[in-house]
């Protein structure tokens, strides 16, 4: 049947007029974990060491909510979170109040290397921060930060937050499912705030039916169970994993999440209730997709070329 | 529609060679917590207030493994969890690393009251407290004698590994009784285990559904270790239709999302609550062990567990009440 991969990086309300400095610097960075998940799935690796891998490396990338560039606690500081779990076996890590790790995901899955903690704070998080606390609320991935009064060019530059958590789920050919979810939480969040990425069933569930991994607001993810969810509705109700996401999302309010699924029988699902979600996918039978708003792109993957130009082309 | 209803427990697992006067106490606090619980259903207050009402007298009391009383970390700290949610609405507030917190399920219902967020931890959430104007204790206040006792048990259990002929002291019986016990939780003989977390369920006259669990742990866990007690869930939680509060083996109750599910076979698959609780234990669990107690908006209230019993004790409005540990 096959394999099939779903890699995410948080969303919220990306403003259409993302410009391209920021847009296409995230969009090259999933398609490149989206790669390394295929080759590690194309390897044979077994799915929770290709989740890892693709999570490692967008921890390492500063442009998203996790590992290095992850949103700052109202002390300035960095607690990160992440949590995988395995499908088959149903054994799950989950880690959270991290300060010094650099990969919180293989941390969780108990390998880790350790870093002094200034490594992990970009000059964007504390601009960020600061902007949240001027406006003085905690900000969601991505939200537009109240602005007075806004300059034109300044709306553009530090008018939304361009980080998000990140995801990745996958499965192979025998149908093995694994997911990882990591992030640095809420910027602003109040010190020791544990969000939904670390609660197995809130942002991360995995069993034999499905791998999921959800990102938005932590606070209604949780109330949701939103990753436990969409399991449970398919095993009980018999819905497609589509289906069954949609109805999951259901119990979100809108503007607060998004998830990113794939089931045993290949099926991917990439689903949102904000203005945008940088997400990719791709399947074995050559279905490929990276896309931040609604109207995704599709292109049929021949081989695994780059083809990011084509991208921009259809995008505009 | 109209009647409340409400279950109190002191944790799944229990050493079969139990002395019978721990028992008897186990009793009369269960019975107890539910007559505090049942005049405050009579006198109309909502659920959540009763969860948290009756569960903050689990946590006072050092008998059972919550507040005072709470299981020791490796280091001979307390280091507690709870966490509280509310049916209607879904909201819900989780604490854990708490140790200096004379009531913790009362902290995780001001961080589902008071904060812009559902769950704290550590450092942040005593900070959290301090600004609350919670009542702070020192440490010492939630250690006993039992439970010191009980670590160099557990401890010297690990280092024995599987070896579970260990004698006992105080509380638990003569060593020759435990002796007999083969029983093992989470890798522990069962005479150390101590999993005596709490919990309260409560659906009240209105159909609201609440519930809420307490607990310090397992004995001699690392620092920083997280069950599933505070994790909304697992180990509490409560929807329109039901309220649910576990205890056992924390990754089983994780893996299986042990208090959800009951919520999630009343809404998904149309199970009534007795159902639904019968299906989980018996269905959700695999080789994990752990017990539950659960209400139901129409009034009902179960409680199911396949462990060698289960300290509970539930009560409904007209007039059943019943207390047991086997």
């Amino acid at each position: 049947m096959g394999w099939a991969i779903a890699v995410h990086g948080g969303l919220g309300d990306i403003a259409l007029s993302l410009p391209p400095e920021k847009r296409l610097p995230r969009e090259a960075v999933l398609r490149r974990c989206l790669d390394v998940g295929i080759a590690a799935l194309k390897a044979h690796n077994h799915p929770l060491d290709v989740v890892e891998l693709v999570v490692r490396e967008l921890e390492n990338h500063p442009h998203f909510n996790a590992g290095k560039g992850s949103a700052l606690t109202a002390s300035g500081t960095v607690e990160m979170e992440a949590c995988l779990m395995d499908g088959k076996t149903m054994k799950c890590g989950a880690v959270s109040g991290v300060s010094t790790v650099v990969n919180a995901i293989s941390l969780a899955r108990l390998g880790l290397e350790t870093v002094e903690m200034s490594h992990f704070i970009t000059p964007e998080s504390i601009e960020r921060l600061k902007q949240a606390q001027e406006a003085d609320r905690v900000q969601l991935d991505y939200t537009q930060p109240i602005q007075k009064e806004v300059p034109k060019d300044a709306a553009v530059a530090d008018g939304d937050s361009q980080i998000g958590t990140v995801g990745c789920v996958a499965v192979d050919s025998e149908g093995n499912l694994a997911t990882a979810t990591s992030t640095g939480g809420i910027v602003n969040k109040m010190v020791g705030r544990i969000g939904d990425t670390p609660i197995i069933g809130a942002g991360t569930y995995a069993n034999h039916l499905c791998a999921v991994s959800a990102t938005g607001r932590g606070e209604a993810i949780i109330r949701g169970t939103i990753a436990r969810d969409v399991a449970a509705v398919m095993e009980v109700k018999g819905l497609s994993l589509k289906e069954a996401a949609a109805y999951a999302m259901d119990r979100v309010p809108r503007g607060n999440a998004g998830l990113i699924a794939v089931s045993s029988t290949r099926e991917v699902a990439m689903l949102f209730n904000t203005t945008g979600m940088f997400r990719a996918c791709a399947t074995e039978d050559g279905y490929s997709e990276i896309s931040i708003w609604d109207s995704p792109t599709k292109i049929k993957l021949i081989e695994c070329v780059n083809i990011r130009g084509l991208i921009l082309l259809l995008d505009r | 529609m109209g009647a409340w209803a409400i279950a109190v427990h002191g944790g799944a697992g229990v050493d079969p060679n139990l002395p019978k006067e721990r028992q008897e106490e186990a009793k009369r606090l269960l019975i107890h917590c539910l007559d505090i619980g049942i005049s405050a259903l009579r006198s109309n207050l909502p659920a959540i207030d009763v969860v948290e009402l009756v569960v903050r007298e689990l946590e006072t009391d050092p008998l059972f493994n919550s507040g005072r009383g709470s299981a020791l970390t490796e280091n001979g700290t307390v280091e507690m969890e709870a966490s509280i949610m509310d049916g209607p609405r879904r909201r819900c507030g989780a604490v854990s690393g708490l140790s200096t917190i004379k009531n913790p399920v009362s902290l995780a219902r001001l961080v589902m009251d008071k904060s812009p967020h559902s769950y704290l931890a550590f450092s942040g959430a005593e900070d959290f407290a301090k600004k609350q104007g919670v009542e702070l204790v020192d440490n010492e206040y939630f250690i006993t004698e039992d439970n010191v006792g009980m670590l160099k048990l557990a401890k010297e259990a690990n280092s024995i590994l599987f070896d579970y002929r260990i004698p006992t002291v105080g509380t638990c019986g003569a060593g020759a009784a435990a002796m007999e016990s083969p029983l093992q939780m989470n890798g522990l003989p069962i005479s150390v285990y101590t999993p005596e977390t709490v919990g309260c369920v409560v659906v009240d006259k209105e159909g609201r559904c609440a519930a809420a669990t307490s607990t310090g742990g397992l004995m001699n866990k690392m620092t920083g270790r997280i069950g599933d007690s505070p994790l909304i869930g697992s180990g509490t939680y409560a929807c329109d239709l039901c309220g649910v509060s576990c205890t056992g083996e924390g990754e089983a109750i994780i893996r299986s999302t042990l208090a959800r599910e009951v919520g999630a076979l009343m809404e998904y698959k149309g199970l009534n609550l007795h159902e639904a609780v019968d299906f989980v234990i018996k269905n959700r669990l695999d080789e994990g062990k752990a017990g539950l107690i659960a209400v139901s908006k129409n009034g009902e209230v179960a409680c199911g567990f396949n462990t060698t019993g289960m300290f509970r004790g539930c009560a409904t409005e007209d007039g059943f009440m019943e207390v047991g540990v086997w």
